[in-house]
């Protein structure tokens, strides 16, 4: 048998009471899964005809504000939608307090540093 | 990380055979976990050959059988044999299910029976249930209300607000579902598991229950609600045919509601 102390199972249950948030970390998953859906259509067709293309073209394509826009909001709603499913992966299996944390903190410092690379890259070339 | 190969004190070993009679007209083996706390041993799987000529139709028959006349110390928890008080959860056949409602000719070659799923084993088939009993109790699984009760009559329900309760007040509390929900498996301290969230909807959706919020506040956490990853095995599992995947979408849908 674990040794479960001598505290209740209800009081080992209960814990440290519940922590009234989660709402917006499902809700957000959602709403950026959404708005995937026809960012990453528009990027698949729109990779796709460019087949061929030459560096210079594709940098020309890169450089439209509407492009650049679209391909921003992909970026930063891809890299938002992975980070919040690694961290649920990261509650569901790791069980170590300390490791948990210190994984919770660098996968969104790791996450921002892409954000803002891709983004600061796609505004260098549009601007 | 999560334990995804068993601890070496929990390695199934392969067990006694115990023959069935020769003259048997529909042999069929069983093959029973078995494990005594008492004798320091790791599990093993027994094996019982039964006449299913001489033995009632349900698993739970031929459990009572083998106790009876073949091994009075099989331990197992069972009482109404008929699907009700939801003792006799366990897995058979791969499946959480009861085995009082699950038919022996349903079950294709050697019937193979385990206990629920990634509890603590107190006895062979017989799991701890106290975390998950405590965690029913944590969401207060009865009508709570600020209006005193009419002095001559009863709490009024129109037939609409009854029909909600419907899929929600069948449910025994055998937890096939919430041992069948890997969330639980790896967080069962804190997830509260399917069986545990569609008994707290059964309340949240009561129109006689006027703690709708404060009990939404207790169950709005990203390890009470939110391990919940819609994978649909309560559903599936479920020997009284509920859908508790669909309470946790309720759940999560009354809290995005009332932002």
């Amino acid at each position: 048998m674990i040794d479960k102390g001598m505290r209740s199972d209800l009081g080992r249950v209960r814990g440290l009471g519940s922590a009234k948030e989660g709402v917006n970390h499902w809700w957000m998953q959602r709403l950026t899964a959404i708005a995937l859906i026809p960012l990453t259509l528009w990027f698949i067709i729109s990779i796709a005809s460019l087949s061929g293309a030459t560096h210079a073209q594709t940098i020309d394509w890169l450089s439209a504000p509407l492009v650049a826009v679209f391909m921003i909001l992909l970026v930063a709603s891809t890299l938002y939608h992975a980070l919040l499913g690694v961290q649920v992966v990261v509650e569901d299996y790791i069980h170590h307090e300390g490791c948990k944390f210190v994984l919770l903190i660098g996968l969104k410092f790791i996450f921002l540093v892409l954000g803002v690379s891709a983004i600061f890259s796609l505004l260098k070339i549009a601007l | 990380m999560a334990e995804f190969t068993l601890p070496a004190n929990s390695k199934v070993k392969i067990g006694d055979t115990y023959k069935g009679p020769a003259d048997a007209a529909e042999m069929r083996a069983f093959k029973v976990y078995r494990y005594d706390p008492d004798n320091g041993e790791n599990p093993r799987l027994d094996t019982f050959e039964i006449d299913l000529d001489d033995c009632g139709p349900m698993v739970l028959d031929a459990l009572i059988k083998i106790k009876d006349q073949v091994d009075t110390s099989l331990t197992f928890r069972r009482s109404c044999r008929e699907g009700i008080c939801g003792s006799c959860a366990m897995n058979i056949d791969g499946t959480n299910t009861l085995a009082c409602l699950k038919p022996i000719d349903e079950v294709r070659g050697d019937v193979k029976i385990y206990p629920l799923p990634h509890m603590e084993v107190i006895k062979d088939l017989v799991p701890d249930l106290s975390t998950a009993y405590a965690q029913l109790e944590s969401v207060e699984p009865w009508l709570k209300t600020k209006t005193p009760p009419p002095p001559d009559s009863e709490r009024l329900q129109s037939i609409d607000e009854r029909a909600k309760l419907d899929g929600m007040w069948e449910c025994v509390l055998c937890f096939s579902c919430s041992t069948s929900c890997p969330s639980y498996w790896w967080n069962e301290e804190r997830y509260l598991g399917p069986a545990v969230l569609l008994q707290a909807y059964r309340w949240i959706a009561d129109s006689r229950d006027e703690y709708t919020g404060e009990r939404l506040d207790n169950l709005e956490d990203p390890f009470r609600l939110y391990r919940c990853h819609t994978i649909m095995n309560c559903t599936k599992t479920c020997p009284k045919g509920l859908n508790p995947a669909k309470a946790i979408a309720e759940i999560k849908k009354m809290i995005v509601m009332r932002q």
